[in-house]
């Protein structure tokens, strides 16, 4: 895809994030979409394309009176929305449609009108999985770490930090879940939930939503809101069944989506001003900069136990606390992008000054898929 | 009220030889007669070469252990905890999910790269699961 040839020119979350008691799943969605076309300085009538995960395209264009000539459904985990801003992207490119609306939202903590999630007893993961006790993701996500940890020497310590340093982050913005500082130890003594990881590296349960509005770079100068361009996109599946991963030294998911992203946005690691990664667990900020090629995976650990992602360091990653601390619905790699779109406006509450390239790469199952978008605020 | 049960696969077309050999005391997989490769979860295709000439053949259920965690809570149904979910590599090369039994679930006696050994633990007459111990000498 060629650089810079749409942008982001509207992008907003729900009206509020955390516990949402009196809004049902499809509700969120449209809270977050009419606050996102507000936000573009559009009308329901000029979006043509649509795209959503979880819930279907029909479910959200039926619900918000979009008549759309573009569709897209993808929905492979918490990244689907990484995929369908690469989708669109192409597809406007292609003059397949002209304005296209993503949404993303779950009633995760108070599950009205969720869609529930079953794993079939004849399905793979049914008959290779579930019998053997995974209950969940925190019974699943982090089971490649006691390896990773082995292979690279990474320390309990340093994957705690990871916690601690989205806290900072998290203090600094007044919409995040968790604001209290926390230290290394507050995270190694919290509540076991799936040893190695107790409860302060999982990510928290909430509620919320979001959605983005992507057009043509020749049409967003004429939008209210400063544009984001789309400088570089990656994605990939690897496979659904944990146990089945080529390695748990490494996600083949995100060295595939990762430096295709990267190769397509023509940018070294060095011009990386912010850096998002998606955190469901504390592991993932490692696997992360591993695999995108920022750093040897022995390295990760030591990056951030001595803060070079927090705030003032080299690399600020996840700014707005991240899905520890910031807000976690189900599926966050909307909040991620969203984060990156506030940082390249400069408008985000912790804003990295002067930023002009961010990096947001997500997961979406465990580590079953990725998706890699480069925005930049300069064309 | 009964205890809840713990998930119970059911087989598909493609997996029965799977199900039938751990009922029958033997950890089944499958490798291509074309390009030898030896594979799991179970299919009637090489996912290497894509050639529908595979054979089923009884592993030797030697293994070691390749990661894990000790789930504390949630709880799966029909699980004590804390239990460990085990992946665990086996000789042939494959991985697969399972558990570790005759061995505590402490992060001491669960030590990466340990060997193991196939154990069968009948759920009902047509489901035994695949479960690996700690290997005798």
């Amino acid at each position: 895809m060629r650089r810079n040839q749409v942008a982001v020119v509207g992008a907003a979350e729900t009206t509020e994030l955390g516990v949402i008691p009196n809004m049902s799943q499809i509700q969120l969605h449209a809270d977050a979409a009419l606050n996102a076309i507000a936000d573009a300085g559009l009308k329901l009538s000029d979006i043509d394309g649509i795209a959503t995960a979880v819930e279907t395209p029909q479910q959200i264009a039926h619900y918000l009176g979009i008549k759309p000539t573009w569709v897209d459904g993808t929905s492979v985990g918490g990244c689907s929305f990484m995929l369908h801003v690469r989708h669109a992207a192409a597809a406007i490119e292609a003059g397949l449609c002209k304005t296209v609306l993503i949404t993303h939202a779950e009633s995760g903590k108070s599950m009205i009108g969720k869609l529930p999630r079953s794993t079939p007893p004849d399905s793979l993961n049914g008959q290779f999985e579930s019998p053997f006790g995974v209950f969940g993701p925190p019974s699943m996500f982090p089971i490649p770490v006691l390896r990773y940890m082995k292979t690279y020497g990474i320390t309990h310590e340093q994957i705690a930090m990871v916690a601690v340093v989205q806290r900072e982050w998290a203090a600094k913005n007044p919409r995040a879940t968790m604001k209290a500082p926390i230290t290394v130890e507050d995270v190694l003594n919290s509540k076991m939930i799936a040893y190695p990881f107790r409860i302060l590296q999982c990510c928290l349960v909430t509620d919320g939503g979001g959605a983005l509005i992507l057009t043509s770079a020749d049409r967003a100068k004429d939008f209210p809101q400063k544009p984001v361009y789309i400088l570089g996109t990656g994605e990939s599946v690897e496979t659904p069944m944990v146990s089945q991963m080529e390695t748990f030294n490494s996600s083949r998911a995100f060295t595939t989506a990762g430096p295709l992203a990267f190769r397509e946005a023509g940018i070294a690691h060095k011009d990386v001003d912010h850096l998002m990664i998606y955190d469901a667990f504390a592991h993932l900020p490692l696997f992360g900069l591993g695999d995108l090629g920022f750093m040897p995976h022995e390295e990760t650990g030591r990056f951030i136990a001595e803060g070079n992602t927090r705030p003032g360091g080299k690399l600020p990653l996840n700014t707005n606390g991240g899905g520890l601390s910031y807000m976690h619905s189900g599926m966050y790699g909307m909040y991620a992008l969203q984060e990156s779109v506030r940082q390249m406006r400069g408008i985000a509450p912790a804003q990295v000054k002067d930023a002009r390239i961010s990096v947001c790469h997500g997961v979406g199952g465990m580590f079953a898929a990725s998706g890699t978008i480069i925005f930049t605020n300069e064309k | 009220m009964a205890e809840p049960a713990r998930a119970k696969p059911k087989p598909t077309p493609e997996t029965q030889h799977f199900w039938d050999g751990t009922a029958a005391g033997e950890l089944r997989l499958q490798r291509c007669d074309a390009c030898a490769n030896v594979y799991f979860p179970p299919r009637p295709f090489c996912p290497s070469c894509a050639s529908r000439k595979v054979s089923v053949f009884k592993a030797s259920g030697k293994a070691k252990l390749y990661s894990y965690v000790i789930n504390h809570r949630p709880a799966a149904p029909g699980f004590t905890p804390p239990y460990a979910i085990a992946v665990v590599e086996l000789d042939e090369g494959p991985r697969m999910m399972s558990n570790i039994i005759d061995c505590p679930q402490t992060p001491e006696a669960l030590e990466l790269d340990m060997k193991l050994e196939v154990a069968f633990e009948k759920l009902d007459d047509k489901i035994t699961l695949p479960q690996f111990r700690p290997a005798k000498g």
